[in-house]
């Protein structure tokens, strides 16, 4: 089967699930699936871009996707200007601090040979400046979450629209993965993923326990949406004008007028739901559309065939004068700003950001499942790995206790061993995403749109 | 100048709180790091299901500790899951066996690369956990029993006189002594034995050992169960010190990870000495320090705040910022490794 047409089946597969779910269960569920597909599949580009390009493993996916969240919720939020003037000043003070000490240690590298010396006066002063950072920084934190904590508590965003967190989030985690990169590219491989399972583990934990940065815990909700509200729409007169005449045929077969006025409020609070879905999907679809318009010009340019070259034989590519390091710093820093645009777009839909949902198994390692079942290496395939793993794993939940049920049918209710396979059953999905990879790895380890590279 | 009781109060307080808490969990990280640090050196893969590996066995230990609870078995002062641990190796040995057989051995063979490896211990890591979970739940679960304190504060107090105690945990001192034991035993077996010779002569150099006639099949095996052995021993003696809860055993991997780094990787005495390097600047930094500077500073100039260099939220932090360190200065790690 050759390539085009076997993208073509899967992704007709893939629109007949989606479909099978709108007319089997309902049209907002398929459209919620649709758009966290949509959504895991600018992920799934993201590790493509580490680990399909260059063979990097990237185990924080989870730390830049919250920072694309935090940026979501740094930009879109009203400021809220009395913490900023209790904390303010503190908190700029430490910042300028912070800024001070990394431009007196750059000069320090700069102008003093290497040496004990060095290292000393680093030391100290890395010392002294975290000594004055807590005499601003620390008042600073009381003062801010001390304003009205039950409602704000921060120090709010810059209540620009939300959209625009998509590219700062990108930004954020690119300046993060820059940093991780820097320290941990260059040594043995496994070294990046143990520095970025570390790295999500911190970036979480700061922002969970950072109170006045994002209220930690306590969760930002209510964001500002791209698109209109619910509410908004039902009672705009338009909307419901158009949904009359959408489905003039059924409302005609209502002859009660006080009927059809029901029904059709009905269908407007209904349809507003889908509305407003089916907004975000576009909205993702763009996105998702750009970005995988860039990769596939990236991967197909000299840039791409360098990528792989290095990817495939790092030595051979070093002898040809290619930067290695260099190169793979800048693939990990591009796929993380990818991870960061879809992290902020998550937080988007959510309209809330709630710092303890990530959790690793969801948010790094699905996304490796999704990256290596559906061809590592071939954009199209990691955006049917997106569609397909996220489509499992909603669906693999009921499945799964469906399964249970059968099972444990035979046994008595009350059972003690029934009732904890019931209980149990949601966990199965787990042992299936780990069977899935495997058996790919194993047995088509391209996935299932594997690579596909030209000789020319 | 401080009077001797005070400096001696001030001693008993960092032993009790930073010292003691610190050794055992550095004895569980070190254990957990060996077998990290084992599976680097001889199959030269970072193993991300060994967090998971630890909560399996940690959990048959906590069902036959239950089983044998219910019972009415007990080992007096001691926890009854010491005796549940020689079931729980065996249960976790059979476990990796099996994953071995049927997923690692493939691409062994293949001879692919480390990061395929790492990446095939994720499916692992997926498998192991939904295993867990799906028999023990999420959730937090104790199965410690048994004495609880060997000395208790009040009675170190009322005997030497002091303002401060120190408690002794029988986790800590059990995990001591287990610690001691197992790292002994470990050694003698490397450095003495025939088969742990061929280890090391494996790990060292593969193509030279095998001209030598060492079996490969043989030396991936006792490595697999001297790994399951390890982890277990770590994730039970963990589950007894503090609690078992899964999550927690999957949160373990980054200190683990750092420890086998910080120390050398592929290098068992490393390993010891990274997992007690990072247990200790954990619990050193995120300590409170005010109330250790009370005994020590002249009246009148004591510290107002809590003196705690870091909140403990940030625990992890450290074992990151100990691992970056070492990146940077010395990626070998402090005792000098292979740098594959």
């Amino acid at each position: 089967m050759n390539h085009g047409l076997r993208a073509t089946l899967a992704f007709t597969f893939m629109a007949a699930m989606l479909l099978a779910v709108g007319f089997g269960q309902s049209w907002n569920l398929a459209l919620a699936i649709l758009n966290l597909c949509l959504i895991s599949a600018v992920m799934s580009l993201g590790v493509n871009i580490q680990w399909g390009y260059a063979g990097l493993f990237n185990a924080g996916v989870m730390a830049f996707t919250a920072l694309g969240g935090l940026a979501a919720v740094l930009i879109s939020v009203a400021p809220v200007p009395e913490a900023w003037a209790a904390g303010g000043l503190n908190m700029g003070l430490a910042v300028l601090i912070i800024a001070a000490t990394v431009a007196l240690i750059y000069v320090l590298r700069k102008s003093l040979p290497g040496g004990a010396l060095r290292k000393l006066i680093t030391a100290i002063i890395v010392i002294a400046s975290l000594y004055l950072l807590r005499k601003f920084y620390s008042p600073g934190v009381e003062a801010i979450e001390a304003v009205n904590p039950a409602k704000t508590g921060y120090l709010g965003g810059l209540g620009m629209p939300i959209v625009l967190a998509w590219l700062i989030g990108g930004l954020f985690a690119a300046a993060v993965a820059w940093i991780i990169g820097k320290v941990s590219l260059g040594l043995r491989a496994d070294y990046l993923a143990i520095a970025t399972l570390g790295i999500s583990e911190i970036v979480i934990a700061i922002i969970k326990n950072e109170d006045w940065l994002a209220r930690g815990v306590k969760n930002v909700s209510g964001l500002k949406r791209p698109v209109p509200y619910e509410y908004n729409l039902q009672n705009s007169q338009w909307f419901i004008d158009l949904v009359e005449k959408i489905s003039a045929s059924k409302l005609a077969a209502l002859t009660d007028p006080a009927a059809k006025q029901a029904a059709l409020q009905q269908l407007v609070i209904e349809s507003s739901s889908i509305f407003v879905k089916l907004s975000y999907s576009v909205l993702f679809t763009v996105v998702l559309l750009i970005i995988l318009w860039f990769c596939t010009r990236a991967l197909n340019s000299p840039w791409g065939r360098m990528m792989r070259a290095i990817r495939d034989n790092e030595e051979a590519a070093n002898a040809m004068g290619k930067d290695v390091t260099g190169r793979h710093l800048q693939v990990f820093v591009l796929g993380c700003a990818v991870l960061g645009i879809a992290g902020a777009m998550l937080t988007t839909l959510d309209g809330q950001f709630t710092p303890a949902s990530y959790q690793p198994l969801r948010y790094t390692f699905l996304i490796w499942v999704m990256v290596i079942v559906g061809g590592s290496g071939n954009n199209l395939g990691a955006v049917l790995g997106g569609f397909l793993i996220w489509f499992t794993w909603i669906e693999a939940e009921p499945a799964s206790l469906f399964l249970m049920e059968l099972i444990t049918a035979p046994m008595a209710e009350g059972n003690a061993i029934r009732e904890h396979l019931l209980e149990s059953a949601p966990h199965l999905r787990l042992f299936l995403m780990g069977l899935v990879l495997l058996l790919v790895l194993r047995f088509s380890p391209g996935g299932l749109l594997p690579e596909r590279v030209r000789h020319v | 100048m401080p009077e001797t009781t005070d400096i001696l109060n001030a001693l008993v307080l960092f032993g009790n709180f930073v010292f003691m808490p610190a050794l055992s969990y550095g004895s569980q990280l070190a254990l957990g790091a060996l077998g990290v640090t084992l599976l680097f050196g001889i199959l030269r893969f970072a193993n991300f299901a060994h967090g998971d590996t630890m909560a399996f066995g940690a959990m048959v230990a906590v069902l036959v500790t239950w089983w044998l609870q219910s019972l009415g078995v007990s080992l007096g002062p001691l926890p009854t899951a010491l005796l549940a641990l020689p079931v729980a190796i065996l249960a976790t040995s059979l476990l990796v066996l099996l994953f071995d057989k049927y997923v690692y051995r493939y691409y062994r063979k293949q001879k692919s690369p480390p990061v395929m490896l790492a990446i095939v211990s994720v499916g692992v890591m997926f498998m192991t956990n939904a295993i867990v979970r799906f028999i023990i739940g999420p959730d937090d679960q104790r199965f410690s029993d048994g004495q609880k304190f060997l000395v208790r504060a009040r009675d170190f107090k009322e005997a030497t006189g002091l303002n401060e105690g120190i408690a002794i945990k029988t986790s800590s001192v059990i995990t001591i002594v287990v610690t001691v034991v197992v790292v002994v035993a470990l050694f003698w077996f490397l450095n003495r034995s025939k088969t742990g010779k061929a280890m090391r002569a494996f790990s060292d150099n593969e193509d030279l050992a095998l001209l030598s006639g060492v079996n490969p099949d043989r030396i991936v095996l006792i490595t697999w169960l001297i790994t399951a052995a390890l982890a277990t021993i770590a994730g039970v003696l963990y589950g007894l010190d503090k609690s078992f809860k899964p999550f927690t055993y999957f949160q373990m991997l980054l200190p683990i990870f750092a420890a086998a780094i910080v120390g050398g990787i592929g290098q068992p005495v490393g390993a010891i000495l990274g997992g007690y390097i990072i247990a200790f600047s954990e619990l050193a930094v995120t300590y409170a320090y005010k109330k250790f500077f009370r005994y020590l500073l002249p009246e009148g100039s004591e510290p107002d705040s809590l003196v705690q260099l870091l909140s403990t939220d940030y625990k992890f932090a450290v074992s990151f910022i100990i691992l970056v360190v070492v990146l940077l200065v010395r990626p070998t790690g402090i005792v000098k490794g292979k740098v594959i």
